[in-house]
């Protein structure tokens, strides 16, 4: 019994629960693979045969069998429903990944995305029959640069991650300008960045100096500056930061990087807990990516798509990637090339994730500059009472102190349990939750970083609470069994991610016949 | 406001548990003077009809491609998708859910992934694929990246025919990595000879088969003389169905196989979001970029399967890592293979039929047009025309006659000599009307001179 005395837990135990004939148990379905079930000569979608005609494939034409199976509608609405039912989301309960921002997607987003007018929009068409469309990026790009106090913004990175290399490509070609690119090839970065930000920098040739962080989780500026030398091409730091800190020494680290001839990246992943409470733009910042799969509700679909649009300075904005919508009003068009201009390249082809931006617009309109600022001290507000109701139980990395839209723990408080942070993780999935992120920042010891966002009630808030609480003073008082077993009510109990790993079998394969 | 649960009483409630006076004192780490002492300059909030609107006024500015003739691709192809397919990705459990790393309540994301992989192995004629990329062009570029791990070289030669963004895409990655690219001059005709232009320090050759102007080309020899030296051949599509007609690159020897998967599955979306598709060999899988779904069981002993192979990833490695990427196109990638599942083989090679059908009627009557010459000979679904007239200027005067004729080469080449040249598609979703119009229009057109 939990805290609100609804039994989660079969009374019987595990051991005494019967197996079923088809492996299935009620509503949890085990569904084969397309490849077990389909047939090549199945199809759901009915196509008439072209009339007789004269090919012009050549000696290209495909003789061999592709080995592709088909459903029939009903079976493949079944295969894919049944496969949907094994997954959490955020439509089904709170979901606190932290950096990772699951709040509400909103369904007005999914229509408006879908409207003929954008969805069923090429390209490339002639630029007089895309004005709605150029009006709708424009806007948006006009509304992220409001929020963020920047110049100008380059909307074409496809993910975060696509956004740092945007934003890092865009210094190294201002540092080109400036005929300083071969002798500025270092990036600091702060050991709890995310990985993605070394790897960024190392793809385009820039090597990583790492930057401690002080004790209380934050960089100093003195920190900062003793890294500080002519070969340093920029500072990439998370604020706030990934122990869910905003980094209250920014100002001084930005003058410091200035200083020393270099450029200050802020990876924008965590923005949702800042907007309209301050502008990286006043920070100091140079360019920052904005994932609006995040901080805009974009729906993450099982693993995207995202958005990364990057917000840029002054001084680097003549650099921006191409395309780039010119023109004002009626007149909108598209710099799909350098075009005279400073443009480094082009990230990807056409102007970037469209579908998205539509949505994020939505999401913008929706809330307003103060829903929006709203939004964020709700976030703010409800990692804090999560982490405020939390701690006399858990242990923090950097005690007890307000943090930002994200709540850090770590595992010394599991010290004498014999249990991990992963223990802890998979129960939580037996109580009907999604974990947290853990070992991750990895600065912090079995790191738990709990980011329950804006969308949630305090009823959900609180039942979350109790649930931790009880499964803490579970772990606490020796039930180990609830820990190490976990999950049990999953779709699946824990796989064996070594032999994946050992014995990769990344496809399907017709089984041999013994 | 309709998305936030909390009221002024539970935050009152709150902030009394937290121990905060106001919610500013939550926020006092931001230095006093930064800030944001005053109203963000945006408007109000809106509701749903407000919203609705103002989006569909801006949507209505738009001529959505399915309103009027419609023949252009270059990149991207407007398929006909089952409505089933969008009913599906909307399941929330599908479309609201993170990427699958809690692998025991996320069986449905990471099924549908191992099925997709399987399929794009067996479309590419591949032996593994990954999880998906964030669309072609990127993909393209990785596989440029991941041939420079293998052969410890770092020179790409790009193809003519590879679509002209792509190469810009691989030459701005490039140029930014220190890596020699070399871009042949674009090839209307696939005249060029690529082989010569591969030597001991090549990494890889770039080739889009049907190419960026429609030609089918025979990747096999290339393949040849690029192992010969060393080098590994990356075999690039942007049309995904072609591959239910015309040989895969696996077949013609690629070591590598990328392209754009949404013409399956995915609507015109004005450029994005896309889904990458990118293939190799077995052998070749720990240099991969991406996601890879794997098969495994569980501590039951089940069929279960888990993102694997992660050493390679950027969580992991770091600096170190095959790529930066983390999020990529899950939710493309699932409307992709629930297509391909509604389609099967059989619907595949009847859908590339249909295309290719459309295709060859269009080209027959511009042949019949004096002064069109159709440029290209073996073709899927696009070919490339020479028109007597600038073809930008016609395409615009298509384009207020109501059509919406292709893609004229300056615009994505504007110095490169070819103003004369459209890029022209036809899937099934034109009509032989639709496309007697466009015939008619454009014959229409040359005759007057474009004065109207």
């Amino acid at each position: 019994m939990n805290n609100q005395g609804r039994p989660t837990r079969p009374s019987g135990g595990e051991t005494t629960r019967r197996g079923t004939f088809t492996g299935n148990r009620a509503l949890d379905m085990e569904e084969a693979l397309i490849f077990e079930t389909g047939r090549l000569d199945a199809t759901g979608v009915d196509l008439e045969a072209p009339a007789p005609f004269a090919s012009k494939l050549g000696a290209h034409a495909r003789s061999a069998a592709i080995g592709l199976p088909g459903l029939t509608e009903p079976e493949a609405v079944r295969h894919y429903v049944r496969l949907s039912r094994n997954n959490y989301a955020i439509d089904a309960g709170l979901y606190p990944l932290g950096s990772c921002t699951m709040k509400h997607n909103p369904r007005l987003n999914e229509k408006m995305a879908r409207l003929p007018g954008f969805a069923d929009l090429h390209p490339l068409q002639p630029i007089s029959t895309v004005q709605g469309a150029l009006e709708l990026i424009d806007a948006l790009a006009q509304a992220l640069l409001t929020l963020t106090g920047m110049s100008a913004v380059a909307m074409s990175p496809k993910a975060g991650a696509h956004g740092e290399l945007c934003g890092m490509m865009t210094i190294k070609a201002a540092l080109a300008a400036r005929g300083e690119d071969k002798t500025r090839t270092v990036v600091l970065v702060p050991d709890s960045a995310h990985g993605t930000n070394p790897a960024t920098a190392a793809l385009i040739g820039l090597s990583v100096r790492a930057v401690p962080a002080e004790a209380d989780g934050v960089v100093s500026a003195e920190a900062v500056e003793a890294a500080l030398a002519p070969d340093v091409a920029a500072i990439m730091l998370t604020n706030p930061n990934t122990c869910g800190l905003f980094e209250r020494n920014i100002v001084e680290i930005a003058d410091a990087v200035h200083a020393a001839g270099a450029y200050f990246y802020c990876d924008g992943a965590n923005f949702n807990a800042v907007m309209g409470k301050t502008r990286p733009g006043d920070l100091g910042v140079d360019a920052m990516h904005i994932n609006l799969h995040k901080t805009f509700s974009t729906p993450h679909g099982g693993g995207g798509p995202g958005a990364g649009p990057v917000v840029l300075s002054a001084r680097l904005a003549p650099f921006a990637p191409a395309p780039s919508i010119v023109g004002t009003g009626d007149a909108l068009s598209l710099a799909e090339h350098h075009e005279g201009r400073q443009a480094f390249g082009r990230m990807s082809a056409f102007h970037g994730q469209m579908g998205m931006f539509v949505r994020a617009l939505a999401y913008i309109l929706s809330h307003g500059g103060d829903g929006l600022r709203q939004a964020s001290e709700d976030a703010v507000l409800s990692a804090n009472y999560v982490r405020a109701s939390l701690i006399d139980l858990m242990s923090a990395p950097f005690g007890d102190r307000p943090c930002m839209h994200e709540a850090l723990f770590d595992d010394r408080w599991l010290k004498d349990t014999g249990l991990t942070t992963l223990d802890f993780a998979k129960a939580m999935i037996d109580e009907g939750y999604h974990p947290m992120t853990v070992y991750f920042p990895l600065v912090v010891h079995g790191a738990m970083l709990i980011e329950p966002t804006e969308s949630e009630s305090k009823a959900s808030l609180d039942l979350f609470i109790m649930t931790l609480r009880d499964l803490a003073m579970g772990a606490l008082g020796g039930e180990r069994e609830r820990f190490v077993a976990a999950p049990v009510h999953a779709p699946r109990r824990r796989l064996d991610e070594t032999r994946a790993a050992r014995q990769p079998t990344l496809r399907w394969a017709k089984p041999t016949p013994a | 406001m309709r998305y936030l649960p909390l009221d002024a009483a539970d935050r009152a409630q709150m902030l009394a548990r937290v121990g905060a006076p106001d919610i500013d004192a939550l926020f006092a780490d931001i230095p006093a003077a930064k800030r944001l002492n005053r109203p963000l300059d945006l408007p109000g909030g809106m509701s749903e009809i407000e919203v609705e609107r103002r989006l569909t006024r801006m949507a209505a500015r738009n001529v959505a491609a399915g309103s009027v003739p419609f023949f252009l691709g270059a990149g991207a192809y407007r398929h006909h998708v089952p409505a089933t397919v969008d009913h599906l990705i909307q399941r929330s459990e599908f479309l609201t859910s993170y990427t699958p790393y809690q692998p025991e309540i996320a069986q449905g994301t990471l099924q549908v992934l191992f099925e997709f992989q399987t399929q794009v192995a067996a479309l590419t004629g591949m032996e593994v694929a990954n999880a998906s990329m964030y669309d072609g062009s990127t993909a393209c570029a990785e596989a440029i990246l991941m041939a420079h791990r293998l052969t410890r070289r770092r020179k790409a030669v790009l193809s003519g025919g590879l679509h002209p963004q792509y190469s810009d895409v691989a030459a701005t990655l490039g140029g930014m990595a220190d890596e020699e690219i070399v871009r042949l001059p674009l090839d209307p005709h696939a005249s060029e000879d690529i082989a010569a232009a591969i030597d001991d320090e090549t990494s890889c050759v770039v080739v889009q088969s049907p190419d960026f102007f429609g030609n089918l080309r025979d990747l096999e020899p290339i393949a040849a003389a690029a192992h010969a030296k060393g080098a590994l051949l990356v075999a690039v599509f942007t049309e995904a169905v072609s591959l239910g007609a015309v040989r895969s690159p696996g077949e013609m020897a690629a070591d590598i196989a990328v392209g754009e998967g949404q013409s399956i599955g995915n609507a015109l979306n004005f450029g994005g979001p896309y889904v990458g598709l990118f293939a190799t060999r077995l052998k070749n899988v720990r240099q991969a970029p991406g996601r890879l779904a794997g098969e495994t069981v569980d501590a039951d002993g089940r069929r279960s399967f888990v993102l694997t192979l992660s050493t390679r990833e950027q969580h992991i490695r770091r600096e170190k890592a095959t790529s930066n990427i983390c999020t990529n196109s899950g939710l493309c990638a699932l409307a992709f293979s629930i297509h391909l599942t509604l389609l099967g083989e059989a619907g595949l090679r009847r859908l590339a039929a249909l295309n290719h059908a459309a295709a060859v009627d269009l080209a027959g009557r511009f042949g019949a047009i004096p002064g069109v010459d159709v440029l290209t000979e073996a073709f899927f679904n696009e070919f490339t025309i020479r028109t007597p007239r600038p073809a930008a200027a016609l395409i615009d005067e298509l384009a207020a006659r109501g059509i919406v004729g292709g893609l004229p080469v300056s615009r994505l080449a504007p110095n490169a000599g070819l103003d004369d040249l459209i890029v022209v598609a036809a899937t099934e979703t034109s009509t032989p009307d639709d496309r007697r119009s466009y015939a008619e229009t454009l014959a229409q057109l040359l005759q007057t001179g474009g004065k109207r």
